[in-house]
């Protein structure tokens, strides 16, 4: 087997890691505020097909990466009231946004299921950079996206940990009652950092169909990204930075098997690998469900749990 | 600025004018006035329930009284929100922690502080926190994790957080609740270097012995009202204690109106050790059949962990437990239960009772019956119960959550007593009354009893005094897991009581 086979490994790696690290970034956001949108499949396939759709129609990829946002904003904007104001359980408000971004997507996509994509994020070739043997095409091979999250992690770690806004979030998902206590909405809080993760999770997605779909199909375009993001904010323990980590060793254990393929080499049938991201999905609700597991792991500690006032 | 003085009246940091302030069927303070000098500590002395702690919450800006004024400086000032509070200098330091435990204790301090910069430098935080750390002789490490620390650790995050954040008036509620003896003398120290800077503090306290050693004003508080203020040097315990349980209380005492028979429930140096710490220490007593012993106390002395190791919901570390003469220690709920003992949790909504099945549905839960339910019989019997009690309610098939508290304590006392059967001889009874109006309170004490004159050997752990005065037979006080004073019925004292739930005897 050939060398560039496996250069190519890497670097495909690297930029699905893009659309994981968004997704994941996204939800480290609005997990850190104390609520799980369990909704990310969901925006990104609605992110995705919204992409492709105005694409389509305008063939500005701009335009259609904006919408790409907007969506994915009125998604979380959707979650954010049921679970926010109408305290709804937050599992369920989540799983009901898969469900219907799975239905929707499948339905304003009907005409153009299976059409090449309109319009495509080209990669970027940074001269000399890229032109370094194995690194070059490993790292500097990639579209402007992939280093605008780079840096949106770096970015987001930074407002985590050095600003004042981040240290309020950081405590909001902890103690909101400290956070109100202090004068603070924590509805507030949350409403800003839900719609912002949304934001995020539908910019992944009309990347993710721009840059890396070849052709809009409702069942294969995310195939489970947005559970491995899940899967990732856990495994990043709720830290930006680590999430690149993880993005690119998801992004290279999900991309490993059709280079093996590729070559001729069957390990693991292509149903099994497409039933990876749900078994990790599996494995982050249940390492969640006990207090010492979530302790442990760093979550936050309010995670999952509507904020009420205590009043006598 | 905007102080002045009133008709040369002196002047105070901090006062309440005639403050009301209703809950849902309870008065918590009833016309209260409070005055607060600057530099000085004041402590508001009472018993649960007595509406300090409301007081308090109403005077850092928390509730918003229904009626009455409180004045800053003289001045009126409308407080809507602890924030508010703060922006006018008074902070309060609440019994559970609000602080955010993954956080340093840096973070903590300026958390919501609103002038901070953006840009958050770690170094500069915490030099600023260690520098209003010492100036008050706070040791802290404004580095260390707030997850790691000492509740006496904390308290001081909480106290320097308050003075960060500006705080010339700073109320603690119960602050030596948690502490042991060493760090309650740091609190003190504390305190002084707070007063000799003009800053004033109110200690909201039930502990008699300590408030009277840093206080320089006392106000007493019972019922809602103010029952008296003394200065230091006029503050005795005994005569605080006497202004706290109060002596005019119409005791009109129950007592046992059969000879007490043969012994029921008997505790043989029963202790329970949990984390290292002793909840509950060599406590031994017994309760005859035709008895009511009442366990009396301040609230967090072991009264819970007591009353859950007869219940068998937890197993004492050491000692015995004896109903009917069977050892019953360690073996649980189910078999202590079959063994003769019903058990009216404080918790009489959600541990007591199922809040969301009806009246009919409580009342058969614990019941050994067969696989299938007789409901027609059942809901005979709730019936019956409904009359006979006066329960109001709609119909038997109501939802309890939906009784008032009254009420859904005769469903539960009406389970635990009459439902129970002939073979449940042992009750066990915490609290039942808290919450309740006065008309219900007499119908439970009337129900508690009957079930003494039906023969049953009744344990009454209750916080309220009066109740365990009214009722028992025999009277022991609790205080930090021992049983410090026991004392028949007919000869209480009810001074030398209310000394020994304070620790002093």
């Amino acid at each position: 087997m050939n060398s560039n086979v496996w250069i190519l490994t890497f670097a495909d790696a690297i930029s699905i890691a893009t659309t994981l690290i968004l997704a994941t970034i996204g939800a480290i956001l609005t997990e850190r505020s104390g609520v799980i949108n369990l909704g990310v499949e969901g925006i990104l396939l609605m992110g995705a097909v919204t992409a492709f759709l105005v694409g389509d129609g305008t063939h500005n990829l701009w335009f259609a990466l904006f919408m790409s946002i907007l969506v994915g904003v009125a998604m979380a904007a959707v979650h954010a009231i049921l679970t926010i104001t109408l305290r709804a359980n937050q599992i369920v408000a989540g799983l009901a946004l898969v469900i219907f971004g799975t239905g929707l997507s499948q339905y304003v996509g009907k005409p153009v299921e299976g059409k090449s994509r309109p319009v495509t994020i080209q990669p970027m070739h940074l001269g000399k950079l890229s032109d370094i043997p194995i690194v070059g095409p490993i790292l500097f091979g990639h579209d402007i996206f992939t280093y605008l999250t780079w840096v949106g992690a770096l970015v987001c770690s930074l407002y985590l940990n050095r600003t004042r806004p981040g240290l309020v979030l950081r405590a909001t998902g902890d103690a909101p009652a400290t956070v109100d206590a202090q004068g603070v909405s924590v509805a507030m809080v949350r409403f800003v950092h839900t719609i912002l993760g949304g934001a995020l999770m539908g910019l992944a997605g009309g990347w993710f169909m721009l840059a890396r779909g070849t052709a809009w199909s409702q069942a294969a375009t995310t195939n489970g990204i947005g559970w491995i993001a899940l899967s990732l904010v856990v495994f990043a323990a709720w830290r930006p930075l680590r999430a690149i980590a993880g993005a690119v060793l998801f992004g290279f254990t999900l991309q490993v098997p059709y280079t093996l393929q590729g070559q001729q080499i069957n390990i693991l049938p292509p149903e099994i690998v497409q039933m990876l991201p749900f078994v990790a999905t599996l494995f982050v609700l249940v390492a969640l469900s006990t207090p010492r597991a979530r302790k442990l792991l760093g979550a936050p500690k309010m995670l999952g749990q509507p904020f009420v006032r205590d009043e006598r | 600025m905007g102080s002045h003085r009133l008709g040369g009246a002196t002047l105070f940091a901090l006062s309440a004018r005639q403050v009301t302030k209703r809950f849902p069927g309870v008065l918590a303070n009833d016309h209260v006035d409070f005055d607060l000098l600057p530099g000085e500590v004041h402590t508001l002395l009472g018993e649960n329930g007595a509406g300090k702690s409301t007081l308090a919450s109403v005077l850092c800006g928390l509730y918003k009284p229904d009626e009455g004024a409180v004045l800053r400086n003289g001045t009126q000032v409308r407080l809507t929100s602890p924030r508010h509070g703060l922006q006018n200098g008074i902070a309060m330091v609440h019994q559970h922690f609000r602080l955010v435990d993954r956080f340093s204790v840096a973070e903590n301090v300026v958390l919501g502080h609103r002038s901070l910069p953006f840009r958050l430098r770690a170094s500069d935080l915490e030099d600023q926190v260690a520098q209003v750390a010492e100036r008050f002789g706070l040791p802290l490490d404004p580095r260390a994790t707030v997850g790691d620390l000492s509740a006496g650790q904390r308290q001081r995050v909480e106290i320097v957080k308050a003075l960060y954040q500006g705080a010339e008036i700073l109320l603690l509620d119960e602050p030596t609740a948690l502490l042991a003896p060493p760090e309650v003398e740091k609190l003190f120290e504390t305190v002084r270097a707070m007063t000799q800077v003009g800053k004033s503090v109110v200690f909201v306290s039930h502990k008699l012995g300590e408030v009277v050693d840093i206080s320089d004003r006392v106000t007493v508080m019972r019922d809602g009202r103010v029952t008296g203020s003394v200065a230091r040097g006029e503050a005795d315990t005994r005569k605080l204690a006497e202004l706290m349980v109060g002596r005019d209380i119409d005791l009109s005492p129950r007592r046992s109106q059969v000879p007490a028979r043969e012994t029921l429930l008997q505790l043989d140096k029963v202790g329970l050790t949990k984390d290292g710490i002793e909840r509950i220490a060599n406590v031994s007593l017994s309760v005859r059949a035709g008895e009511i012993v009442g366990i009396a106390g301040v609230s967090g002395n072991g009264q819970r962990e007591l009353a859950e190791i007869v219940a068998g919901l937890q197993a004492p570390t050491s000692g015995e437990i004896l109903i009917s003469g069977a050892r019953v220690n360690g073996m649980g709920t189910r078999h202590v239960r079959k063994a003769g003992l019903a058990y009216v949790p404080e918790d009489r909504l959600g541990t007591g009772l199922a809040p969301s099945l009806s009246i009919v549905d409580n009342l058969v839960l614990t019941r050994d019956r067969g696989f299938l339910v007789d409901r027609k019989s059942a809901l005979a019997e709730a019936e019956a119960f409904i009359q006979q009690l006066e329960i109001k309610t709609p119909h038997a098939h109501t939802a309890t959550r939906k009784l008032s508290g009254g009420n859904s304590q005769k469903v539960l006392l009406a389970r635990e007593i009459f439902a129970a059967g002939e073979d449940s001889r042992v009750l066990v009874v915490c609290s039942p009354t808290r919450g309740l109006d006065v008309g219900a309170v007499e119908a439970v004490h009337k129900l508690l009893d009957e079930a003494r004159s039906a023969g049953k050997a009744v344990l009454l752990i209750s916080e309220d005094l009066d109740e365990v005065l009214t009722l028992a037979d025999k009277v022991l006080v609790l205080y930090r897991g021992s049983v410090v004073h026991e004392v028949a019925g007919t000869e209480v004292d009810v001074e030398a009581v209310g000394l020994a739930m304070a620790g002093l005897s």
